[in-house]
């Protein structure tokens, strides 16, 4: 279908908003958009409360925490402490790799809880958590500190796990970080990265007794925001590295305490995901005058942009060592594009996701010639919409916070080629038969970031949109007979 | 009164930001901007205009400081 223009689209939100009662409509009216590269703002509000009643999308701050934040730091024990289903059901969703051995000094995708039972309610779970955390100590020795995830109860009860972990650090001589993300905070996981910065900025770096680190050198970087889902941590870190920059901390994807103790004497911090992270990097910049920019490695186009950007903080061998990189992937990245641009040329996209991929996706996209229609945030603020205005073309939809409902309406009237959001989206619009991507998890894929990320990129992308499968969803009793007349013809 | 960051902005200028709104403007004027003065009255991009107490010296940027919005 071509592509809506921004009356019809416009027209499209008000059809789709007749549904909902009053309220609910003008509520909802402030969140839906078309996006208009002329106006000085984006007019979406963001950052609200969901409306009751109404299917979101969206998680809770113990998932921005515990789930975002912390949970990839690998050589750390993150303690779901409340009942035990918040981590149980969440344990090693995200797909954030790291090397090492599970359970001897890794523990990425293990679930540490303190498994609330109703007497733990009624009479508070302060001495359970002590003793949990003497456990841990027994059993898992290699671990190089703890941290104390709050999940709702906490806060309801009123436990104090701070004065807890101050007497366990001191017990065990290993940190004990209390992060007091229980999930009834804010109005998304968006408050649970804060929260957990927060709790790095006052645990981690301010700790006396930190370990003392390696020797800083002038091309030290820190990327941030990059939770290696599949990989992509790791494919990006060598185009950095290739071009002369020492990565010295990843946040928090295959990353350690060790790594983020040593990232305020960096030179550069590289922040890829800034809606979970910007907090620290502002705070960084403030304390430790260490600069930050934003990244951005999806796709050649915006790679090589990005590369550019960071080199120009540095000295002429670095900027030398990006353009080096750029070209050397030249050849490669042509390669891709001549393969698969002709199979995807023009086909239209609609995504809903996190913090960054709405907008930072896009690019890739582009570069095999595809356009994406509709984006859209779980969690966005007002900062992130006013960066992905300039990314979107005119007409765009955009959507905060959708409402299973209005995402189901918006792809059938779009009738996009592609939809890329979440696991909870994935059946419905399978079943609809669109063909779709998890853009969370990279539906078990990945890296997506850098250039070796861009090949796997291009061939998922390929291989979902062009499958025979989707021609095969109507049962040959519901085909219309012209069509089984040219079959037999 | 609400806790704001002013950061030197990469295209020249200082940019005004907010946390608790989300808010990143460029400030398009400030009171006073001299060695031994600096603060007073803001006016952002957007037309908002907010009041930071002066201060004696020219803080070192990005700074958190007190805003009081004007009107
Ligand atoms: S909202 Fe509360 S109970 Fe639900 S997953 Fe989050 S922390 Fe657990």
């Amino acid at each position: 279908m071509a592509k809506l223009n921004k009356e019809e689209a416009q027209a499209l939100i008000q059809e789709v908003l007749e549904v909902y009662p009053e309220k609910a409509k003008k509520d909802r009216a402030k969140h839906l958009a078309v996006n208009d590269t002329a106006e000085a703002k984006t007019c979406v509000t963001s950052n609200r409360k969901s409306l009751p009643g109404v299917m979101t999308i969206r998680g809770c701050a113990y998932a921005g925490s515990k789930g975002v934040v912390w949970g990839p730091i690998k050589d750390m024990i993150h303690i779901s402490h409340g009942p035990v289903g918040c981590g149980q059901y969440s344990r090693a969703g995200r797909r954030n790799y790291y090397v090492g051995t599970t359970g001897v000094d890794s523990f990425g995708t293990m679930n540490f809880t303190s498994d609330f039972q109703e007497k733990d309610i009624v009479f508070g779970g302060d001495k359970k958590l002590s003793k949990l955390i003497t456990e841990i100590e027994q059993l898992f020795p290699l671990n190089r500190g703890i941290s104390v995830q709050s999940e709702c109860p906490i806060g309801l009860i009123g436990d104090d796990i701070e004065a807890v972990s101050k007497a366990s650090s001191k017990e065990i001589g290993k940190p004990v970080i209390p992060v007091r993300c229980e999930g009834f905070r804010g109005v998304s996981q968006s408050l649970g990265h804060h929260i957990a910065n927060d709790a790095i900025r006052d645990h981690v770096f301010d700790r006396e007794g930190g370990s003392e680190g390696i020797e800083p050198g002038q091309y030290d970087v820190a990327i941030l925001g990059d939770y290696n889902i599949g990989g992509d941590a790791w494919s990006s870190r060598i185009l950095l590295e290739e071009m002369g920059l020492r990565v010295v901390a990843q946040w928090s994807g295959d990353g350690t305490l060790a790594e983020m103790e040593q990232t305020p004497k960096v030179k550069l911090n590289l922040l890829h995901c800034y809606r979970s992270m910007n907090y620290i990097s502002r705070h960084m910049e403030e304390k430790y005058g260490i600069p930050w920019v934003e990244y951005n490695f999806f796709g050649p186009t915006k790679i090589a942009e990005s590369l550019r950007k960071i080199a120009s903080y540095f000295d002429d061998s670095i900027k030398e060592g990006a353009e080096k990189v750029i070209a050397k992937y030249q050849a490669m990245c042509d390669e891709i594009i001549a393969k698969y641009r002709p199979r995807l040329e023009g086909k239209k996209v609609m995504l809903y996701v996190g913090g960054l991929r709405p907008r930072h996706v896009i690019g890739a996209y582009e570069d095999l010639g595809m356009e994406v229609v509709g984006t859209g945030y779980e969690f966005g603020h007002n900062d992130d919409y006013d960066r992905t205005r300039n990314d979107v073309g005119n007409a765009t939809l955009i959507y905060d916070d959708v409402t299973g409902f209005e995402f189901e309406e918006f792809v059938k009237r779009v009738k996009p080629d592609l939809v890329g959001s979440g696991v909870k989206e994935k059946y419905i619009f399978q079943k609809m038969g669109v063909p779709f991507r998890q853009m969370h998890s990279w539906d078990y894929s990945g890296p997506y970031h850098g250039y070796d990320g861009f090949a796997i990129f291009a061939k998922d992308m390929d291989m979902t949109l062009n499958n025979p499968c989707w021609s095969k969803l109507t049962p040959p009793w519901k085909q219309r007979p012209e069509a089984e007349q040219k079959a037999v013809a | 009164m609400a806790n704001i960051i002013i950061s030197q902005a990469t295209e020249g200028g200082l940019t005004f930001y907010m946390p608790k709104k989300d808010l990143e403007v460029p400030v398009k004027s400030l009171e006073f901007n001299q060695p031994h003065k600096w603060g007073g009255a803001l006016t952002l991009a957007d037309g908002q205009r907010y009041y930071i107490d002066p201060l004696d010296t020219m803080p070192s940027l990005p700074k958190s400081l007190r805003a009081k919005r004007m009107d």
